[in-house]
């Protein structure tokens, strides 16, 4: 064979300003706010906010990135997900009012598995219902997930009726860990743990596992996945399943977060959801969690230091991210 | 001849409201390394797409081995025993050389022996086989699509242009890899607008006009006849050579 001389190709970089602007974020809000322990309440229930905002998102991005599908419905898993706590929460109401932290941890692990296993199995109906007939064609796929939507907040309505339900967070998740001056709620640290957990899982399946190994060749060329003799479809409705669970999971902990249901709360939140998969790069889990981050600290601060601001600071944030980076901040290689 | 392995009969295809295959008749002898040759835009691409069901012929059969694949899903074609290399490539940038090869290994481990051969082919995968395929330089990348195809034992190889824009010394060394694989006894359906390789290459010939196979026969044949090469194959030679 003939000698070809090898050319180095240059060595790839991790790419940390992302990752440094969240701590950098911080940093920066520190002499702004002034108090330290108000900053530490802030940054903390920043990163409790932005950690369920990754967890509603994550199934969202993988979604769109997978099989390019703009699914506007995804509010719906949030919404059922976090009415389907009452399931458990109606029966086990002792046990949400105990002082035992097992009895309470029971509670919310309940409430977790049963809005994942309800939201799962709906995103799978949802899946062949209303996506599958869409597939590729954008504007459809616009128009009829909203219209899911909407049908979805619909039936909450018709089984639980529209007024605003109130739910009580279990006794041990109540109240705050005080460190210094500052006071940190305990369902907080418990949210930031969770999404750090998830994510954590997140990443060891994406890159340790062979079914992660396929879904991220798919999110960046599902064509060539399938001529490779793997049958995408069926992964993607895997995704779809796991995306709606996590969505039913994000729903519960955001419930618990603001303490009343109400069958919009989906609808709500669905907008920043977008925006944090848009900021992190559509089909990035690694850039939908630094997006989701940035989109509560930003929140938070701005609220904070500008109230007026607070309404249009994700909105600025995702001008400011798109300009300087037009695919988000960490973009998936596509065909 | 020898045994024939893909036969296409009559197929068209239809991408939307435009007509890109007219009735496309090919055989594909098994052992043999076939050149479908033709002008930009004559369906070559086409061709290799319908084969592999990234686009369903709307008339006419394939079968691949005596089975009917006309209307076969992409991922059963694959399983059995198609490999495709893209135009494009189809190199899956964000993932390593080594998980791009795994992940062509449908067992999930990559047979050591065969591994070796392969490096043997392309040695610079495994100088680069924990780096990111979207570093390496249009050559490697081809060298990897390419290893992708053959990392299992596979029956036939569709290759779509894969000197496209490489430089002469990795030309060259695409073509020695080609023989190597030619002696290996791989089946290869191989579309080239390079003639130069494509004589030094091809067992027998197709060429395409206008989604259709105008003609067929031995490379030996079309390389010798240079009025043939000129009538059929025209301007593409003077760009391609």
């Amino acid at each position: 064979m003939t000698a070809v001389a090898v050319t180095l190709p240059p060595k790839p970089k991790v790419d940390w300003v992302p990752l440094a602007i969240v701590p950098v974020l911080a940093l920066i809000a520190l002499p702004l706010v002034g108090s330290f322990s108000t900053w530490v309440t802030l940054t903390v229930a920043a990163l409790a906010m932005g950690m369920m905002i990754f967890l509603m998102a994550s199934g969202l991005t993988l979604v769109f990135g997978l099989m390019d599908v703009i699914n506007f419905g995804h509010g719906v898993f949030i919404s059922i997900g976090a009415y389907l706590a009452l399931l458990v929460l109606g029966p086990m109401a002792a046990w949400v009012a105990s002082d035992s932290v097992i009895e309470n941890v029971i509670v919310l692990l309940a409430c977790i598995g049963v809005a994942m296993a309800g939201t799962g199995a709906l995103g799978w109906a949802f899946e062949r219902v209303v996506v599958r007939p869409v597939y590729g064609q954008h504007l459809k796929q616009i128009l009829i997930t909203m219209g899911g939507l909407i049908v979805a907040e619909q039936m909450i309505h018709v089984v639980w009726g529209a007024s605003p339900i109130p739910i009580s967070l279990p006794t041990t998740f109540r109240g705050a860990f005080v460190v210094g001056e500052a006071a940190v709620e305990r369902y907080r640290v418990i949210a930031v743990v969770l999404g750090l957990l998830v994510f954590a899982a997140m990443y060891l399946v994406l890159n340790r596992t062979r079914i992660g190994l396929l879904i991220r060749a798919g999110v960046e060329n599902a064509e060539m996945v399938e001529a490779l003799g793997y049958r995408i479809r069926r992964l993607f409705v895997g995704v779809f399943i796991v995306g709606s669970g996590l969505a039913g999971l994000g729903g519960v902990m955001w419930a618990f977060y603001r303490q009343t249901l109400t069958a919009g709360m989906g609808m709500e939140v669905n907008v920043l959801i977008f925006i944090v998969i848009i900021v992190g790069g559509l089909g990035s889990i690694g850039g939908c969690f630094i997006g989701s981050l940035l989109v509560a600290l930003i929140a938070n601060y701005t609220g904070f230091l500008v109230p007026k601001l607070a309404l249009v600071s994700n909105i600025l944030l995702m001008v400011i991210v798109l300009l300087w980076r037009p695919q988000g901040l960490y973009p998936v290689a596509k065909r | 001849m020898s045994e024939v392995l893909l036969r296409l009969e009559g197929v068209h295809t239809h991408i939307g409201r435009y007509h890109i295959l007219h009735g496309v008749d090919l055989l594909v002898p098994r052992g043999e390394l076939t050149m479908l040759l033709g002008r930009n835009g004559a369906g070559k691409s086409t061709t290799l797409r319908t084969i592999m069901g990234l686009w369903k012929a709307s008339e006419g059969r394939i079968s691949f081995g005596g089975q009917d694949i006309t209307a076969a899903a992409t991922p059963d074609i694959a399983q059995a025993g198609i490999a495709y290399v893209p135009e494009n490539m189809g190199i899956f940038a964000d993932l390593t050389v080594r998980e791009n090869l795994i992940l062509a290994a449908r067992r999930g481990e990559i047979d050591p022996a065969r591994l070796r051969w392969v490096f043997g082919l392309f040695p610079a995968l495994e100088t680069f086989w924990s780096l990111a395929a979207g570093v390496l330089s249009g050559g490697q990348k081809q060298m990897l699509a390419i290893a992708r195809a053959i990392i299992e034992p596979r029956e036939l190889l569709l290759v779509d242009e894969p000197t496209k824009g490489l430089a002469p010394a990795i030309i060259m060394n695409m073509i020695s890899a080609f023989r190597e694989l030619k002696a290996a006894g791989e089946t290869i359906l191989l579309v080239e607008q390079n003639f130069t390789a494509a004589k030094m290459l091809g067992d027998g010939v197709a060429i395409m006009d206008d989604g259709r196979i105008v003609h067929a026969g031995t490379m030996a044949e079309l390389a010798e006849d240079a009025g043939l090469q000129q009538r059929l194959l025209g301007p593409s030679m003077d760009t391609h050579q």
